[in-house]
C-alpha cells in the first residue's frame, strides 16, 4: 500500500513538473479563468437599455412631447435622431443607427382629447428578435401608462383605482445578470481544464512513445490513472478557489449557500471531468485527435447546459438530452447555492444525477483505460 | 523570389491530403456546424413563455379568478401550483418548481368595487435576470390591461392612446431569423481558429514546419497554401448553413449573394490568419486551442451582438467590442439576409473586413518569419 502511494505520488510529481515546465502554462491556468469571468460578468447581459430610438413627431404638440419624454425618462430608450420625415426613420433603421422608431401622427393631441383614441406607431428592428421583443414590451408599457394617467386625469374625482401589481424579484432584487452568469463560469472552466489537461497528459506520452516506458515500470493502470490526474485535480481546485474568490470579492456575487455543499458538488463534477478526459484519451492516438474530440464533446455540452439559454425554453427533445449532461446538473447546483442559498436538502436530485453520471463515466473510463493499455 | 502558384498549390494539396486522412478534423469542420445550427435553429427562443406560476388566492371571488384566468389565458403563464399559505412560496421558488408566484390578498374584490387600489403581489425568481425581467414585464402588461379594462368600464370611455407595434425585417420576431445569420459568424470563428490552431500548432510541435520552411517555398506561399483548404472548408460550411437556413428554417435572403460571398471570404481569411498567427506564436496545441477559444470563439458569441445587446453593456466592454471582427461580420450577414442592405449601407463593415483580412494575413506571415529565424 505504501509503495502504491509512493509510486502514484512519484508520477504525480513528474506530471506536475511536465505541466509547468512550459512557462506559458501558468498564465493559461491563471489568465483564462479571469478573461472568462470578465466576459461573463460584464458582457453576458440580456437586459436592454439605452435602445437607440428614432423619433418622428408629426404632431409637435405638448402632448406628443410629453409622450417622447415618457419614453426617454425611463432609461430604456435613448433618442438616436429626430426628424419630421418618416423616410429618415427608414434610413436610420436600415443602417442600424437606430433599432427602434416612434412615429407620432399629426392630430395626436386632438385625438387624445376628443376621446377618439390616438394611435402611435412603434417600429422595431426585428433582426435581433430578443432585443426587439423586450423593447416592444417596454414601449407598450410606457404608452399604456401614459394613456392611463391621461384617462384618470381627464375624468373628475371618484375614479376607481384599479389593480396595482406589486412585484418583487426574489434572491436577486436588482435583477442583475451577473449573479446568474458568473458562478456558471466555474462549471465551464473546470470542465475544459479537466478535459484538456487530462487528455493531454496521457495522449502526449502515447504520441511520443513514452507511455510504453511507463507501462513496463511497476506502475499499475490504476496507479497510472491516479498519478496522471492528480496534478490536474490540483489545478482544478486552484481554479475553483480563484473563480469563487473573484466572483465574491470583485463581482460581489453573494454566496448564500454553504461552501461545503459547493465543494462537494465541485468534487463530483471534477471527477466526472477527469474521467471524461481519460475516456477521450483512450480513443485518441494523437493530441490533435484528442483535442478535436474534446471540442466535439465540449460545445454540445456547453449548449445543452443552460449556460446561456435556460433549459426550460428548449424544445423537449433537447431538454431530455440535458439530463445526460453533468454540466447541466452542476450549473443548476452552483447557481442555486450561490443565488438562493439552497443546500443538499433541496438540491439532492441534482446531486444524485451528477453523482450517477460521474460514476458511469468513471467506470467506463477505467474499463476503457485498462483495455487501451493492454 | 517571385510567388509561384505551383508551389502554393503544392502546399495546399499536402495540407488537404493531411486533412482528408484525419476524420476527426473533418467531423469538427462539418458536424459541429450542423449540430450548432440544429440546436440554435430549433432551440434558441429567447422568448419566454409558459412560465410556471404558483397562485395563492386568498380572496376567492369572481374578480380574483378572472385575474388569474387573464394571466393564464395569454399563454405566458400557466398555473402550476395552487397554494394554501404564503410560506409555500419560499420553498417552491428555492426548489425552482415555479418561476413566479402570485398572491391575491383577501378583500381584493371588495377594494376594487369600492374604488380603492387593490394590490396583488407577484414574487419572481430573480436568479435568471433575463427570464425574471420578461416574466415581470408580461405580468405588468397583463395586469395593467386587466386593470385598465375594469377602470375604463366604470368610466365608459375608450383608452385615450394606444400603441401600434410594427416589426421590420423580421415581422414575426422569429428567433431563427436572428440566429442563423449570427451563427454563420460564430461557426466561422470556431472553425477557423480551432482547425488552424490544431493542425498548424502540431506541425510546429513536431518540427515538420521547420522542414517545410527549409524547402524553397516563400513564407507567403506557405501561409496562403495552408489557408486554402480551410477557406474551402469554411466556404462549404457557410453554404451548408445558408442553404439549411433558407430551406429548412425559412430565413429570408433579401440582399446580394455576391456581396455576401466577397465579405465572407475576407472574414475567413482574417480569421484563419489569426489562427495561424496564434499557432505560430504559441507552437503548442494545448495553448493554441485555449488562446483560440479566448481570442475568437468567446468574443464572437458574447461581444458581437449575436445574442446579447451591445448597447446595454458597460462602456469598457462596448469599446472592446469594436475590435471584434465578428461584430462587423454579423452586421453584414444580418444586413444582407434580413434587410437586403447593399454596399451603400454596409461600406464601413466592408472596410472593416478588408482591414481584418489584411491584418490577419500580415500577422500570420510576419510571425512565420520571426518564428523560423
Amino acid at each position: 500500500m505504501r509503495d502504491r502511494i509512493r509510486r502514484i505520488i512519484g508520477l504525480a510529481v513528474k506530471e506536475r513538473r511536465q505541466l509547468f515546465r512550459d512557462p506559458r502554462t501558468r498564465p493559461l491556468i491563471f489568465i483564462s479563468p479571469i478573461i472568462q469571468l470578465l466576459l461573463f460578468g460584464y458582457a453576458v447581459n440580456t437586459d436592454v437599455n439605452r435602445a437607440a430610438t428614432f423619433v418622428v413627431d408629426l404632431d409637435g404638440s405638448a402632448e406628443s412631447r410629453q409622450l417622447v419624454e415618457a419614453f426617454t425618462s425611463a432609461g430604456y430608450f435613448e433618442i438616436a435622431g429626430r426628424s419630421d420625415r418618416p423616410a429618415d426613420m427608414t434610413t436610420a433603421l436600415d443602417r442600424g443607427r437606430a433599432i427602434a422608431g416612434l412615429e407620432i401622427p399629426s392630430g395626436f393631441a386632438e385625438d387624445l382629447s376628443s376621446g377618439r383614441g390616438a394611435v402611435v406607431q412603434f417600429l422595431t428592428d426585428g433582426s435581433n428578435s430578443n432585443t426587439a421583443t423586450i423593447v416592444q414590451a417596454y414601449a407598450g408599457q410606457i404608452v399604456r401608462r401614459f394613456a392611463r394617467e391621461r384617462a384618470v386625469r381627464s375624468t373628475q374625482a371618484g375614479v376607481p383605482a384599479g389593480i396595482e401589481l406589486r412585484s418583487r424579484a426574489w434572491f436577486n432584487p436588482d435583477l442583475s445578470s451577473r449573479v446568474y452568469n458568473v458562478p456558471a463560469v466555474i462549471g465551464t472552466l473546470l470542465l475544459l481544464m479537466c478535459l484538456l489537461l487530462t487528455a493531454m497528459a496521457v495522449v502526449r506520452e502515447r504520441e511520443v512513445g513514452t507511455l510504453e516506458q511507463l507501462l513496463v515500470s511497476p506502475l499499475s493502470p490504476s496507479e497510472l490513472m491516479m498519478g496522471k490526474t492528480l496534478p490536474v485535480f490540483g489545478v482544478a481546485l486552484f481554479d475553483l478557489a480563484l473563480i469563487t474568490t473573484v466572483a465574491i470579492l470583485w463581482f460581489e456575487v453573494p454566496l448564500r449557500g454553504s461552501l461545503i455543499d459547493l465543494l462537494i458538488a465541485a468534487l463530483i463534477f471534477i471527477f466526472a471531468g477527469l474521467a471524461l478526459g481519460l475516456l477521450i484519451s483512450t480513443i485518441s492516438k494523437t493530441q490533435q485527435e484528442a483535442f478535436m474530440s474534446i471540442f466535439l464533446l465540449f460545445f454540445p455540452m456547453l449548449i445543452l447546459s443552460g449556460l446561456l439559454l435556460p433549459v426550460q425554453t428548449m424544445p423537449e427533445l433537447f431538454q431530455w438530452l440535458t439530463i445526460a449532461n453533468p454540466l447541466r446538473h452542476f450549473l443548476d447546483i452552483v447557481r442555486a447555492i450561490f443565488i438562493k442559498g439552497a443546500g443538499l436538502g433541496v438540491l439532492w436530485p441534482s446531486y444524485a444525477a451528477l453523482f450517477v453520471l460521474a460514476a458511469l463515466i468513471l467506470m467506463s473510463a477505467i474499463w476503457r483505460f485498462r483495455r487501451s493499455l493492454a | 523570389m517571385r510567388l509561384s502558384a505551383r508551389r502554393l498549390l503544392a502546399v495546399a494539396r499536402k495540407e488537404a491530403l493531411q486533412l482528408r486522412r484525419d476524420p476527426r478534423s473533418l467531423a469538427l469542420a462539418f458536424l459541429l456546424p450542423i449540430f450548432q445550427l440544429t440546436f440554435f435553429g430549433y432551440a434558441i427562443t429567447l422568448d419566454v413563455d409558459d412560465i410556471p406560476l404558483a397562485v395563492l388566492d386568498q380572496d376567492r371571488t369572481a374578480q380574483s379568478r378572472r385575474l388569474i384566468e387573464g394571466l393564464a389565458a395569454t399563454g405566458y403563464f400557466h398555473v402550476a401550483e395552487t397554494l394554501e399559505s404564503y410560506r409555500q412560496v419560499d420553498e417552491l421558488l428555492t426548489r425552482g418548481a415555479v418561476t413566479a408566484a402570485l398572491s391575491i390578498p383577501p378583500g381584493f374584490a371588495a377594494d376594487l368595487a369600492a374604488g380603492r387600489p387593490a394590490a396583488v403581489q407577484l414574487a419572481v425568481d430573480g436568479s435568471d435576470a433575463n427570464t425574471a425581467t420578461i416574466a415581470l414585464g408580461y405580468a405588468d402588461a397583463i395586469v395593467a390591461r386587466h386593470s385598465t379594462d375594469i377602470v375604463l368600464r366604470g368610466l365608459e370611455v375608450v383608452p385615450p392612446a394606444d400603441v401600434e407595434p410594427r416589426v421590420w425585417y423580421n415581422p414575426t420576431l422569429e428567433s431563427r431569423n436572428m440566429v442563423v445569420p449570427g451563427l454563420i459568424a460564430v461557426i466561422m470563428s470556431i472553425i477557423a481558429a480551432l482547425l488552424t490552431a490544431l493542425t498548424i500548432a502540431r506541425e510546429w510541435e513536431r518540427g515538420t514546419m521547420e522542414q517545410l520552411v527549409s524547402t524553397p517555398v516563400h513564407r507567403l506561399e506557405v501561409v496562403l497554401g495552408k489557408l486554402l483548404p480551410y477557406v474551402v472548408i469554411g466556404v462549404i460550411d457557410v453554404a451548408v448553413i445558408l442553404s439549411a437556413g433558407l430551406l429548412i428554417f425559412g430565413v429570408p435572403f433579401r440582399g446580394n449573394v455576391f456581396l455576401l460571398a466577397v465579405l465572407t471570404l475576407l472574414f475567413l481569411v482574417g480569421a484563419l490568419g489569426l489562427g495561424i498567427f496564434i499557432s505560430a506564436t504559441l507552437r503548442s496545441q494545448v495553448l493554441a486551442t485555449q488562446a483560440a477559444m479566448i481570442a475568437t470563439y468567446l468574443p464572437a458569441v458574447l461581444l458581437s451582438g449575436f445574442l446579447f445587446d451591445l448597447a446595454s453593456m458597460p462602456i469598457v466592454i462596448r469599446l472592446v467590442s469594436y475590435v471584434v471582427p465578428a461584430r462587423y461580420y454579423i452586421t453584414i450577414t444580418r444586413g444582407i439576409l434580413l434587410k437586403g442592405a447593399g454596399v451603400d449601407v454596409l461600406w464601413a463593415q466592408a472596410v472593416a473586413m478588408a482591414i481584418f483580412a489584411f491584418v490577419g494575413l500580415g500577422l500570420a506571415t510576419r510571425n512565420f518569419r520571426k518564428a523560423v529565424a
